[in-house]
């Protein structure tokens, strides 16, 4: 019989299995890199403004105006979030309500509507709405589902045993309610307010529509009236600095607690909270939630198809739009969910500081709003004439503001595939390579497809970036839909606005999916 | 004094009866424990008990007055009975101090000065206080679990498994240090749990369910030395039963004659003998009278080995015992077996 070490060095895997490693590591840090640009553009800005003119431009009483208008929006809008999607989750996740599986997947739908969808919506019901009173209302019902999942998720985890024990101990169920269920909420309550709150910071139709200035729509106000002013770029100054502010607040309030729950075994299911008498008039909650984030865009949408009949489905545009739409959301969810593979390989099975660094900078740069990303590609790719307003420059910005929605969903389906598979592949005899790809490549695949899916559901619905970097002659559905209520044909505008929901509803339901799933149901 | 009495309760799920009709009277300051595999309603009874389940049907008496039957019950929070579960349950958003002073009504230096009693009482360093609950070991978070539910002052506590989530070691000192603290308090103590030698250890009354019924009530010695039949015999330790025909306090066995502990029955019968009734020698140097056989199986585990016999009266029956390895036995050895005490003859 052959011995081993005749057929194969013993010191041949080693140098090459961390090759591979540090160009993974390599690649994931370039990226980074790349993804920080617009949060490097603001810096250079404000330093090649010079500092007089950036203090003049800064300090002025229409940037205090913004930033009045902007503390007021979150400070109305998330809390009322909140208590909402908390009210909303415990109906649906912890009592006998009737229907309570129907409306959980009805508080998810809101997000297949785009945001300046529900303007329009609203607009149509009630023409004269605008500014703060019309903005909070719309931005609840637009959004409240980005609180609602994790706080449901959340909601699923809990240990019963700790509400059983805190009943033992004499509490009522209200009490039992405050001090113990919601404080095991709070981190959930967080990620949600935060991401609410980028949300209302980069939102551009949605406000725009009703005519509620925000730092976004300022941004874009002057950009197009002066194209590449210093003033803009001064209000991206201030805007970006309101996003460190809240992932700052955020980190600081998170800290650094544990929260998973303690000790072996599975855990209950949790018991069911009887509502008793309240049982029927408990449903007026839901209802009328869903009477506003889904009814009222049913009801214009459905007025608008109807009267504008046949004439306004031009299919020839629309045919256009539709395949435009699809091509650039396949292509950058493609771009962004490769992109996302090497920090998400990273992050499972390399979990070290700098890796932990490195994945930071992409959520970072995320959190930067869609105007600052397409105002940095702008300013930067407007002297390079090959780049300028390309495909590619697009597919960068997505990349940008997309990349968390795949890596979480990447880095989920990677963890779920133990490193003991690749060994035992690589002890059959497979090289790394090969192990990899066999394995946990094979075992990823739902979770990068999920990750393209959701990755081309924000670009679907993503309007101010597409507006200010498409090239020339593309007409995304988002584009046409804004181009034709900006024109007040809102009938024309309704197929398009139908069709990005119809596109989107199916990713609102693999999310919802997903959301249960990670919550282990 | 009955502090606790349950009578005919009944709790089902779907078709599955958890709790069957069970009736049981609990002694002030006295420990019960409760044992049966799993899935035999025991659990569902200690939750009947604490309040987080309603009966279908039966009654459920504290100190004479009811509190739970199948129309209206007590809610859990105002029985004032406390409960340690299997993982412990600690709020993991509060600290050890925040934990145990979770139930106490008043704040000031009453509520510091009761925390800090319980965390000697509970042997626990008072440096302790302002850890988390995930930076405790298990037997530690188990201690502050019991601090928290002795915080009230209970007259009743129920104890869900809490020791089976230790390892073994520890999981006998805790117990120890449990009952000792239990017992100072005068509390009386329900404990469940599927270790039949913890039951035996811990309890004046140990309550054997089977089924969601309860097969056999009685002190540890009664219902170990004397169970109801065969099945609780085998569940609460290594059992050897044996077809016999009775006359006059002797059985006529296959192991030869043994004596009885019913004088008065006679006929066939089935009866139990222990391992530790066992000795078991090997065969020369022995009397002609002694019963012999032959070891067709050992595994030699240390301190004790696993033995098969085939007795030579009966070659299809065989006796499978664990035995002090005292004699250095081995596979197919010549043994004889001697019985020592009464058999117990099941009812």
């Amino acid at each position: 019989m052959t011995p081993i070490s005749a057929t194969a060095s013993l010191t041949q895997p080693r140098p090459l299995r961390s090759f591979c490693l540090s160009w993974v590591s390599v690649i994931a840090v370039f990226f980074a890199c790349l993804a920080l640009v617009p949060l490097c553009f603001v810096l250079w800005a404000t330093l090649a403004t010079g500092y007089e003119t950036a203090v003049a431009l800064i300090f002025r009483p229409r940037v205090a105006g913004l930033l009045l208008n902007t503390v007021f929006l979150i400070l109305l809008t998330v809390p009322a979030c909140a208590v909402l999607a908390v009210a909303l989750a415990f109906l649906t996740e912890r009592t006998d309500l009737p229907g309570a599986r129907l409306f959980a997947w009805l508080c998810v739908a809101p997000l297949a509507v785009p945001a300046f969808v529900h303007s329009y919506a609203w607009i149509g019901v009630w023409p004269g709405v605008n500014g703060l009173s019309a903005g909070v209302p719309i931005s609840i019902v637009a959004y409240f589902p980005f609180l609602y999942l994790p706080v449901a998720a959340a909601l699923r985890l809990l240990d019963p045993g700790l509400e059983d024990q805190a009943a033992s101990l004499g509490l009522s169920p209200l009490s039992v309610f405050f001090r113990v269920v919601l404080p095991q909420l709070r981190l959930a309550i967080l990620g949600g307010a935060l991401l609410i709150s980028l949300h209302l910071l980069s939102e551009y139709g949605l406000f725009a529509m009703i005519r509620f200035d925000t730092f976004t729509t300022a941004i874009i106000d002057q950009f197009q009236s002066t194209y590449n002013g210093v003033a803009a770029n001064m209000l991206a100054v201030v805007l970006v600095l309101c996003c460190l502010v809240f992932l700052g607040l955020d980190a600081a309030i998170r800290g650094r607690r544990r929260y998973a729950r303690l000790g072996s075994g599975v855990a209950r299911r949790a018991t069911v909270t009887r509502l008793g008498a309240l049982r029927y008039p408990a449903l007026l909650l839901p209802i009328v939630t869903c009477a506003f984030s889904l009814g009222i865009p049913a009801l214009t949408l459905g007025h608008w198809l109807v009267a504008g009949g046949a004439a306004i489905w031009r299919f020839d545009a629309i045919g256009l739009a539709l395949w435009q739409t699809l091509r650039i959301c396949l292509i950058g969810g493609l771009a962004t969910t490769a992109a996302a593979i090497p920090i998400a390989w990273l992050s499972v099975r390399r979990p070290s500081r700098q890796n932990r660094l490195v994945e930071g900078c992409y959520y970072l740069a995320s959190a930067m709003p869609g105007v600052v990303v397409a105002l940095a590609l702008v300013t930067m790719t407007v002297k390079v004439a090959t780049l300028y307003q390309t495909l590619a420059t697009i597919t960068f910005a997505y990349v940008i503001m997309f990349l968390p929605r795949a890596l979480v969903s990447l880095r989920a389906s990677i963890a779920q595939v133990p490193k003991e598979l690749e060994q035992a592949a690589e002890s059959l005899g497979r090289s790394p390579a090969q192990a990899l790809l066999a394995t946990t490549v094979r075992l990823a695949a739902p979770g990068a497809a999920a990750g393209l899916a959701l990755s081309s559901l924000g670009i679907m619905n993503e309007l101010t970036a597409t507006q200010m970097l498409a090239p020339n002659g593309t007409r995304t559905l988002a584009m046409a839909f804004w181009a034709l209520t900006s024109e007040i044909d809102y009938a024309g505008a309704a197929p398009y606005a139908v069709l990005m929901v119809v596109f989107s509803l199916p990713l609102t339901w693999l999310l919802y999916q997903q959301s249960k799933k990670i919550a282990g149901r | 004094m009955t502090l606790l009495e349950i009578s005919t309760l009944k709790k089902h799920y779907g078709p599955v009866n958890a709790v069957d009709g069970v009736s049981l009277a609990i002694e002030s300051g006295s420990r019960t424990a409760i044992v049966g595999p799993s899935g035999c309603g025991k659990t569902t009874l200690l939750r009947l008990i604490a309040g987080f389940e309603a009966p279908d049907g039966g009654t459920i008496r504290f100190d004479g007055g009811l509190i739970a039957d199948a129309r209206a019950q007590i809610p859990a929070h105002k029985r004032g009975v406390g409960i340690v579960s299997q993982d412990g349950a600690l709020f993991p958003h509060l600290s050890v101090e925040q934990n145990i002073g979770f139930g106490l009504k008043d704040d000031g230096e009453d509520r510091t000065a009761r925390i800090e009693t319980l965390m000697d009482m509970v042997e626990l360093d008072r440096a302790m206080l302002t850890r988390r609950p995930d930076q405790l070991s298990g037997g530690q978070q188990q201690r502050v679990a019991l601090a928290r539910a002795l915080a009230r002052r209970p007259r009743v506590i129920l104890l869900d498994e809490p020791f089976s989530a230790l390892d073994t070691g520890l999981r006998v000192a805790t117990r120890k240090a449990v009952g000792s603290v239990l017992s100072a308090a005068g509390i009386t103590t329900v404990l469940v749990t599927h270790d039949q030698a913890e039951a035996l250890a811990f309890a004046d009354q140990v309550v054997v369910m089977r089924a969601g019924r309860f097969a056999q009530v009685g002190t540890p010695r009664e219902v170990y030395m004397r169970p109801n039949d065969a099945e609780t015999a085998a569940f609460l330790g290594d059992a050897i039963v044996l077809d016999a025909t009775l006359k006059d306090g002797r059985a006529t066995t296959i192991l030869g004659d043994i004596p009885v502990n019913a004088n008065e029955r006679s006929g066939s019968a089935r009866i139990l003998l222990r391992p530790e009734q066992f000795s078991i020698l090997p065969a020369e140097g022995t009397g002609e009278s002694a019963v012999t056989g032959t070891v067709v199986d050992l595994d030699f585990c240390g301190p004790s080995s696993e033995l098969a016999i085939v007795p030579d009266a009966a070659p299809d029956f065989t006796v499978r015992l664990a035995m002090a390895s005292r004699h250095l036995l081995e596979k197919g050895n010549r043994v004889s077996i001697e019985i020592n005490g009464p058999a117990h003859v099941f009812p």
